[in-house]
């Protein structure tokens, strides 16, 4: 023990302790969430749970008005802010990767990826909710989060797209096909399985986003479901939200259960775009 | 065969057309990201004037107070931009040491399996909705920490920042682990041949020559932190106020916007302005801090 050896690599050792020490911490933390909110959110959880409407009364209180707006915002979103995304991507990364405009997209969307999520809540009400009359509708809050994911999508599209080796595209070119037959014939199918799966998780994250959907006035008392594009709406994480923000106590058990739901919801989603991406490199090697 | 060239002269002129129609489509599709930022710049600076032709500049920047809210309004934006700077020191004083090692651990130390556990299990946590933490924050972290600190409000700073710091440590680890990992071997195995065991040469090597990307990292897990809303917003409190008491609660430009937008403000009004005002602050202070650390992270490849 005394020997100059182990005295030298005794600080070593304590630094290697202290580096696992800075990962384990944030991990344990992690875990122990998880178990707290589980545990508290348990009681709560049953198939009653989902299917009911919020109350007063926080034991009859049910998150089926969240979780149907949360599901029309996902889709929405995705209708709007994919075929975006995407076509911005394809145009970066097989049309003008030399021209100016490009460069001012390029610089434009990192800037944008870098913006808190409350300020596009803002853009929403400002252009969306007033300018373009939606009002505090479920379609604002999709065209809000579509724009708020939309750097996301396109900077995972065109990852997808550079995995695309260049002597494919040169081959269909051989073959007398035009730059969009190559793209759509070529290029897309290959690419598919990597914008599938950074679209997945583009989504997942619009779906925990808070911010931005009580800007643009999401409710957070909501007895309905939406009926069309132009009905107030919740979600998810406003339901959870609310909940949070009562002093009672079996309200804080109701968030549990929300966010028990919400987790559950994300975990789900992310693992589908695990197993695909798994699959693709699977099917490349 | 002189049968076909017209055919297929046609089909050129077809698809070429249709070439055309979708080249400007998907232009059309990169040109819709930089409307989104013309879309932000616009309300932002439509409001923040409409705000400023009523109010002025000087209130805005001289006053120490935030009442909009009440009868004796005071504009002064300061007791916010300190809120959101208290709960941002926390945060980064918990995450700067953390997300440090870690990513010290992740690109020097560790083995490469146990490398494979712990980057992704930090992703997981990086990808936690943030209304999560923000329970966390009031229901359990601010509980455990007043059976500590006896005169801890119920809202503060201490919890949500310390929370938050939780929250951006992936962040930094992640992007500090690609700054270290892109040092070349070559100034490692000088070290190691110029005598220095493992840990210096980590701490007098790897480290300062990754100094640029590290700095890039933490610039933008700062502008992260600033940006954040729903955990402030939960835990930190709704009291403007001009203190760097982490026991007090607190008000932040976020949680003031969400406060505004929880409540029945009718659109032209003042009050309704505020929170575009108060937008503005936040996208400047971000896109600021963003635009540095894009240019300290391009300075550093190119060292690299």
């Amino acid at each position: 023990m005394n020997t100059p050896q182990a005295r030298a690599r005794w600080p070593e050792r304590a630094f290697f302790a202290l580096s696992l020490g800075a990962v384990l911490l944030p991990l344990g933390i992690l875990l122990i969430l998880l178990v707290l909110v589980g545990h508290s959110g348990i009681g709560r959880l049953s198939w009653e749970f989902i299917t009911s409407y919020p109350s007063r009364h926080a034991a009859r209180a049910g998150i089926l008005p969240g979780l149907v707006g949360s599901l029309w915002l996902m889709g929405l979103t995705a209708l709007i802010a994919l075929p975006l995304g995407v076509g911005a991507a394809i145009h970066l990364e097989e049309y003008g990767k030399q021209s100016r405009m490009s460069r001012l997209i390029e610089i434009n969307i990192a800037n944008l990826a870098g913006v808190p999520s409350i300020v596009y809540g803002l853009l929403g009400l400002g252009l969306f909710v007033r300018t373009l009359h939606m009002g505090r509708s479920v379609l604002a809050g999709a065209c809000t989060l579509a724009l708020l994911v939309l750097p996301m999508v396109v900077l995972v599209s065109r990852e997808a797209l550079r995995t695309v080796p260049m002597s494919l595209r040169e081959a269909a070119y051989a073959l007398g096909a035009t730059r969009w037959q190559t793209i759509r014939q070529v290029v897309l199918p290959m690419a598919y399985p990597g914008i599938l799966t950074g679209a997945i998780l583009s989504l997942a994250r619009a779906i925990g986003e808070t911010a931005p959907l009580v800007v643009v006035g999401a409710l957070t008392y909501v007895t309905f479901v939406p009926d069309g594009l132009d009905a107030p709406f919740t979600a998810l994480p406003i339901q959870i939200f609310n909940w949070v923000s009562r002093p009672q106590r079996a309200f804080a058990e109701n968030a549990a259960a929300g966010i028990v739901v919400l987790v559950a919801t994300m975990l789900v989603l992310n693992g589908t775009a695990i197993y695909l991406r798994s699959r693709l490199q699977k099917k490349r090697s | 065969m002189p049968a076909q060239v017209p055919a297929a002269e046609a089909l050129v002129r077809v698809s070429s057309r249709g070439e055309r129609v979708v080249e400007v489509l998907l232009a059309a599709c990169g040109f819709a990201t930089i409307l989104t930022t013309a879309g932000i710049l616009l309300v932002l600076a439509a409001e923040t004037f409409a705000f400023l032709r009523e109010v002025g500049l000087g209130k805005l920047i001289f006053d120490t107070q935030w009442t909009p809210l009440f009868s004796d309004k005071h504009f002064g934006i300061w007791p916010l931009l300190c809120g959101t700077l208290l709960t941002t020191l926390i945060a980064i004083a918990v995450a700067l040491p953390l997300g440090l090692l870690s990513a010290i651990y992740m690109s020097e130390l560790a083995s490469p399996h146990a490398r494979a556990v712990c980057k992704p299990a930090l992703e997981v946590l990086a990808g936690i909705p943030t209304i999560v933490y923000g329970y966390f924050a009031l229901v359990v972290v601010t509980p455990l920490l007043q059976a500590v600190i006896p005169d801890l409000a119920g809202f503060n700073a201490l919890s949500a920042g310390a929370v938050m710091g939780i929250m951006i440590t992936p962040l930094i680890a992640s992007l500090t682990e690609d700054a270290l990992s892109a040092v070349p071997r070559g100034l490692r195995e000088a070290a190691y041949a110029l005598g220095a065991s493992r840990v210096p040469t980590i701490l007098r090597v790897v480290v300062p020559a990754a100094m640029g990307g590290i700095a890039a990292s933490v610039i933008i897990a700062i502008s992260r932190a600033v940006g954040e809303t729903m955990i402030v917003a939960i835990a930190a409190g709704q009291e403007p106020r001009l203190t760097l008491d982490p026991r007090a609660s607190v008000e932040t430009m976020t949680a003031y916007i969400v406060q505004i937008s929880m409540g029945d403000t009718p659109a032209g009004t003042l009050e309704y302005r505020t929170i575009f005002v108060v937008g503005a602050a936040l996208f400047l202070v971000t896109l600021t801090m963003n635009v540095t650390s894009y240019r300290l992270a391009r300075r550093f490849r190119r060292q690299t």
